[in-house]
């Protein structure tokens, strides 16, 4: 299936990236981050602490072990500092 | 009720007149601007949202305090980019019958807004740029609502 997965803050500086679309074979989002450490090095170096990232699924805060069916963009990020 | 996201600096007064405070059914308008804080070697604070998801989160918050106080209008306004020291970051304004449900509304959107709104913070210094840490006192205080 494949999917866009975003990257903010220094997720995106880390991998280098905003924005890429993956083909993937990974049912949840635990799946999908062990897929992309395997792709390249800075890949391990962004997701090298699972404490310090969040993820939402098609725009919605969700957990690492969600599903990835049906859901069409995944995005990671830092905790967030608005306000 | 509206939220806006914007590069643009905003005027509170003009926003404030903006508010829906019904025929004279609004008791209390409450007003909160986040200013840019730091000392003299902070050069910019660059804010990055997710454009996709930030009205949708700020619409969510604003929907829980709508459900739990009684309230005239809502009005949220939350800047990106590159600003200055001393710099206007966000505003919310609360308009309701009376004070309390005012003061505890505002209270509680910026709470969520710290943790729940997808933005991120960098300070530019003269001695190089680092994304702003998550405060842990912030996460906790959402266990207050």
């Amino acid at each position: 299936m494949k999917i866009k997965v975003l990257y903010f803050a220094w997720l995106r500086e880390r991998i280098g990236k905003s924005f890429e679309e993956i083909e993937t074979e990974a049912s949840t989002i635990e799946e999908l981050v062990e897929e992309l450490r395997l792709k390249e090095e800075r890949y391990i170096f962004a997701f090298s602490d699972l404490s310090s990232v969040r993820v939402a699924l098609d725009q919605t805060l969700s957990s690492f072990d969600a599903s990835l069916a049906n859901s069409s963009e995944v995005a990671f990020f830092p905790p967030m500092t608005g306000g | 009720m509206s939220i806006l996201v914007q590069k643009e600096d905003f005027n509170l007064s003009d926003e404030l007149k903006l508010l829906k405070t019904g025929d004279g059914d609004a008791g209390a308008i409450i007003s909160f601007i986040g200013v840019v804080r730091g000392d003299s070697s902070l050069k910019a604070l660059e804010l990055e949202h997710y454009p996709k998801m930030t009205i949708t989160a700020l619409e969510e918050i604003k929907h829980q305090a709508l459900k739990k106080w009684e309230l005239l209008d809502v009005r949220i306004i939350h800047r990106f980019g590159y600003l200055s020291l001393g710099e206007q970051i966000m505003m919310v304004a609360v308009a309701s019958a009376h004070r309390r449900e005012a003061f505890e509304a505002a209270d509680y959107i910026m709470d969520f807004l710290k943790s729940r709104a997808p933005f991120w913070k960098k300070e530019h210094s003269v001695d190089g740029s680092n994304w702003v840490n998550v405060n842990p006192e912030d996460e906790k205080s959402l266990t207050r609502w």
